[in-house]
């Protein structure tokens, strides 16, 4: 069983959602990654999706697109994100890592290459923004060899038949995109979200977290009552972007606990 | 050369080039392309949409552009005849408004009111923005910050035909960010808002679609050519940055065994300089913008930015369907540089009296280095794909003149 899998599970055993906050490596300077990454353990994170910065993310907003810029600015690439996640691991070895990303750097290093190097320095997952499953099943095929789960996205407008397709081809967890737009967008519809979890939750046989679009301990709270995770990217960003340097870490952590505090309050099982 | 020995039939269903091409896209985008590739799947076979299309492209842009024996500039080249395909005679000045109107009648089979559209220099804008008037759509053309600057009188052209111009600040605020910013619209307003793409790149079906609403180029020359010479020519030329005036006049001549196919890359300072937008000729493959192509990026996987003297050639990508051409030796590419092209552009002026876009005047730039080499019954057809009034600002200012 993957490290993915396992903390789904034991959620899972005592009720609880999973917390899955976002970061981009090198943002806003490289030496803070790690500390912001244990940060986000120590304020209850269940799992990290660390961001590795693209030119041209096309897929997120501008609160992402910022970040990315001030990582690229920092000399942040593929091969130093890889070595802040072993430098994380050497002091943390239970907390499941997911790299999200575009396809390019993976395919400028070289999708062997990649895999080889990702499992080495201790990833559990990796999503790839612009792969869907049409164009990498073989990068799934090698992803999930290495022993790492390919994770994917689905939105609102996913037909049953796409449904079925990401559950075949990936792993560990699902990504679901509660809005139409990019990260960061504005309103979040909590009802659509709640008619279309139990639909996409029974399809995919696998945990789904929900992400785009929540910003603060309530709407977290909201999308917890109907997902097994919730996903919180830009707002993170937003706090890391607002802090004096020095305080980065500690707001960050305190953010993340107000939210983990809401999720606690859940009774049972997603709705 | 290869000659092909059976059909040439790209890309496949899926939209590939052999190992280019695709869908390269979020999952949020997946339907909306799904939707695009029925539709257009609908128009293609449909007799009234082709009529109409052909309607327009006879009395709304002015078709068949002519074919214009460069006989001066032959001459005093001294080899090779140049024979000029007269896309800068279009209504709007280039080859961009037939694939315009192509997709604004798609965007209006679909029942789609808002069009939106990326644009570099703002020619493709132009365009969009004049079918969109022409059409009674709602048009958004976003567009880098710096270009906005840098061209004021395209931006107030797209004004005065009703369009909204949205300066783009994020990344090198230039054409790709303009392009990302246009994908991140159509994302969340994907039910009213249909998304012109100006080339040959982007997700399937876009390549493929551009491709097919600029053929028209290269099937008034299969029938011209031989009315004029006698024959097919033996060279077809003409300039790549996305790639689209290219495909239009190569596609129709990839079965046409004998005709060779080259395609002009910007090299801008150099190749070596590393200031260019060379992808083909100075790049590797990649993923970017929803498909997979030749790409100049860093060995890290990062898009570099890009330099040419010509803004609509400054693009660090090129459609896939290039890239296949390319790798199966079906076309040749090649570059050539800043000076060369603006070079080509005053003996095109002096000579001939028409004053090219910068663009084509990369094509024109390698047929006038190809002519002489070559004896004096060989036949170049050069896509003349704009004309230059747009660029009458980037000419004076290298000439030391302000207005």
């Amino acid at each position: 069983m993957s490290r993915i899998q396992s903390v789904f599970q034991s959620l899972q055993a005592s009720g609880r959602r999973a917390l899955i906050p976002f970061i981009t490596a090198g943002d806003p300077v490289p030496e803070l990654t790690v500390p912001l990454m244990h940060a986000l353990v120590d304020g209850g994170a269940d799992i990290i999706e660390l961001g590795v910065p693209f030119s041209d993310p096309m897929a997120d907003g501008p609160t992402i697109q910022r970040a990315s810029e001030r990582a690229l600015a920092n000399g942040m690439s593929l091969r130093k994100v890889l070595a802040l996640v072993s430098d994380f691991r050497t002091t943390n070895s239970g907390t499941p890592v997911v790299l999200m990303g575009y396809a390019n750097p993976i395919e400028a290093m070289g999708v062997e290459r990649f895999v080889a190097a990702a499992g080495a320095a201790g990833v559990d997952g990796v999503l790839v923004v612009d792969y869907p499953p049409e164009e990498c099943e073989a990068f799934a095929r090698t992803l999930k060899a290495g022993g790492m789960d390919p994770i994917f996205l689905l939105a609102p407008t996913s037909t049953e038949q796409r449904i079925r397709e990401v559950a075949t081809i990936g792993s560990g967890y699902i990504y679901y995109v509660s809005l139409k737009g990019v990260t960061g967008s504005g309103a979040l519809d909590f009802n659509d979200v709640a008619a279309r979890m139990p639909q996409i939750r029974q399809g995919v046989g696998m945990p789904v977290g929900v992400g785009f679009g929540i910003r603060d301990a309530e709407s977290a709270r909201r999308i917890g009552e109907v997902a097994d995770a919730v996903v919180i990217g830009s707002r993170i960003i937003e706090e890391i972007e607002n802090s004096p340097r020095d305080q980065a870490v500690a707001r960050v952590k305190n953010f993340v606990e107000g939210v983990r505090a809401a999720l606690d309050q859940i009774q049972g099982a997603p709705r | 050369m290869q000659t092909a020995d059976k059909p040439y039939r790209f890309p496949d269903a899926h939209g590939h080039f052999g190992p280019y091409g695709g869908v390269f896209v979020a999952e949020t985008l997946i339907p909306a392309l799904d939707e695009l590739n029925a539709a257009y799947e609908a128009c293609r076979n449909n007799p009234a949409f082709v009529a109409e299309f052909e309607y327009e492209l006879k009395h709304y842009v002015g078709r068949p552009s002519p074919i214009y024996h460069a006989k001066r500039m032959s001459d005093v080249l001294g080899g090779a005849q140049i024979y000029l395909k007269r896309e800068d005679l279009n209504h709007t000045g280039a080859h961009k408004v037939n694939n315009c109107i192509g997709q604004a009648l798609v965007a209006r089979y679909m029942g789609k009111p808002r069009v939106i559209a990326e644009t570099g220099a703002g020619q493709h804008g132009v365009a969009t923005a004049t079918v969109a008037a022409r059409y009674g759509m709602e048009c958004v053309v976003y567009m880098g910050a710096e270009d906005v600057k840098r061209q004021a009188a395209n931006v107030y052209r797209m004004k005065l035909l009703g369009a909204k111009v949205v300066p783009v600040e994020s990344g090198s605020r230039t054409l790709k960010d303009a392009l990302n910013e246009a994908m991140r619209d159509w994302v969340t307003n994907i039910h009213n808002t249909f998304y012109i793409i100006g080339t040959v790149a982007g997700p399937h079906p876009y390549p493929m679609m551009v491709r097919d609403f600029q053929t028209v180029i290269g099937k008034e020359c299969l029938v011209q050519m031989p009315e004029m010479t006698g024959r097919q020519p033996d060279y077809v030329i003409a300039c790549v940055g996305g790639g689209s005036n290219a495909m239009g006049i190569f596609h129709p001549y990839i079965d046409v065994a004998g005709v060779r196919l080259i395609g002009v890359e910007a090299y801008g300072e150099g190749l070596e300089s590393g200031r260019h937008a060379a992808s083909l000729t100075g790049g590797t493959p990649g993923v970017l913008h929803g498909n997979r192509t030749y790409l100049l990026q860093s060995d890290d996987g990062q898009i570099i930015e890009t330099h040419s003297i010509s803004a609509g050639l400054d693009y660090p990508g090129v459609g896939p369907e290039h890239a296949w051409l390319k790798d199966s030796d079906r076309a040749e590419y090649v570059g050539v540089t800043d000076e060369e092209a603006l070079a080509a552009f005053h003996n095109l002026c002096h000579l001939e009296g028409i004053i090219p876009a910068l663009e084509s005047s990369h094509a024109l730039a390698y047929a006038a280095k190809l002519a002489p080499t070559l004896p004096r019954d060989k036949i170049l057809l050069v896509n003349l794909s704009g004309r230059g009034d747009k660029d009458m600002h980037t000419v004076a200012e290298k000439s030391g003149i302000q207005f």
